[in-house]
């Protein structure tokens, strides 16, 4: 009862916090500062239509490499927890096939699925979406042959290699920045293009695949360990 | 779109509750996917449709079936036959 | 939008108290995902300007006086990347969690004592 009455003094507090956040706060009106500069000069600059998709991947490059290293640690990590020592998965137990229709629509949707998560990927600068986004629903389709498929397994070698490669030349990529443009990870180590063309945006649309394969490949990783784990 | 906000945002405190409260974990789960979701439609209503995109794919599609498949591993009789 | 930062707030709060008060830990997990879902919900509600559109500047009009037409991006790109990674600790959460019960067949928190200093 004590320890209860302890939690509610700790939320009571943190309600009187908000509340005076809650109060004291006036809805901005105007851009201000940073985000006004990336605004107006963002087109000329970099020539990417989405803006989000500009900080993410070049105003704030060196951020989302970080980010990206996080995900790649935890991905490591759950790996690293849930190896098998050296026992055979799914011994004792049959597994109950799934129904003709799920495997039918399966096979038929997974590829679509993956299609739309690339397509994502690559407009990520001209439209909605870009790596992560599109990096998620590549992941979905791996969910779905996951569940459809009771003892399916991935070719480890493969995603391995996708994901190693992805994240190597997404570095170099960056390098490649200091050496011809203004800095790390500059986009401007492609030609600009036509502003709104699928071909534009310097290197963007090109990190944004990198990092698309990275964030798929790894989600699909972590949801394979968690699901196989024994 | 105020009144909209306001539906949905109560549907996620109740949600939000029922995942706190239920008994049953893979109710207490969907409930968890039920606030994402929903918080991905106000990203949306808030001009935010990226922010929408990854939500709905990773908070309400992902997320809860990675705690499905940890609660399939941390039951009695997952365990026994190990 | 105040409602939405209101609604953000409340989801911290019922994610504090129920980390706090359940016992659980796949709960607790679950409890830190939706004060998450709250904190998102209160950054992107402080980036809004009203009457505006997304930060997407995919016409001529936009191109131009963009800076008086959308909202600001940079918390939409702060909170972007916030989820991807807070997933990503959630399954190490879980995986610990996994391993945790397969030492002692139990799910609470409280049975758990030799971790406690």
């Amino acid at each position: 009862m004590i320890k209860r009455s302890i939690s509610l003094l700790v939320v009571l507090g943190f309600v009187l916090i908000f509340w005076k956040m809650l109060t004291n706060w006036l809805p901005m009106t105007d851009l201000h500062g940073v985000a006004k500069e990336y605004v107006s000069r963002e087109p000329d600059e970099l020539g990417a239509v989405n803006v989000v998709t500009a900080i993410v991947v070049t105003y704030r490059g060196l951020d989302t490499l970080g980010e990206v290293s996080v995900l790649f640690l935890a991905a490591t990590g759950v790996a690293l927890l849930l190896r098998r020592r050296g026992k055979k998965i799914g011994a004792g137990k049959r597994k109950r096939p799934s129904s003709e229709f799920l495997q039918t629509g399966t096979a038929l949707l997974t590829p679509f699925i993956i299609m739309f998560g690339v397509y994502i990927f690559i407009n990520g600068h001209l439209s909605a979406g870009g790596g992560f986004q599109g990096g998620a629903v590549v992941a979905s389709a791996m969910l779905f042959l996951l569940l459809t498929f009771p003892g399916y397994k991935f070719k480890h070698t493969v995603l391995n290699w996708i994901e190693s490669i992805s994240g190597a030349s997404y570095v170099i990529v960056g390098i490649l920045g200091i050496l011809l443009a203004g800095g790390f990870l500059d986009n401007r180590i492609l030609p600009l293009g036509e502003y709104g063309k699928i071909l534009s945006a310097g290197a963007i649309p090109v990190i944004y695949i990198f990092i698309g394969l990275k964030v798929g490949t790894e989600l699909a990783g972590i949801l394979e360990n968690l699901k196989h784990e024994h | 779109m105020t009144a909209l906000v306001i539906l949905l945002g109560s549907g996620m405190i109740v949600a939000a509750f029922a995942a706190i409260y239920l008994k049953n974990l893979i109710a207490a789960v969907v409930a968890a996917g039920i606030v994402s979701l929903f918080a991905s439609v106000v990203y949306l209503i808030l001009a935010a449709p990226d922010v929408a995109m990854t939500e709905a794919a990773i908070g309400a599609g992902l997320s809860t079936a990675i705690f499905i498949y940890a609660i399939k591993h941390t039951r009695e009789e997952e365990v026994e036959n190990d | 939008m105040t409602i939405v930062l209101g609604i953000g707030f409340i989801l911290m709060l019922i994610g504090f108290w129920g980390l706090l008060t359940r016992r659980n830990m796949i709960k607790m997990v679950l409890s830190i995902a939706i004060a998450e879902t709250g904190l998102q919900l209160i950054i992107i509600a402080i980036g809004f300007i009203k009457g505006r559109t997304a930060p997407i500047l995919n016409s001529d009009v936009l191109k131009l006086e963009g800076v008086l037409k959308v909202v600001d991006p940079v918390p939409q790109a702060l909170v972007l990347t916030a989820i991807v990674i807070g997933v990503a600790v959630n399954a190490l959460m879980l995986t610990f969690i996994i391993r945790l019960y397969q030492q002692k067949k139990s799910l609470d928190i409280s049975d758990y004592r030799a971790m406690k200093w």
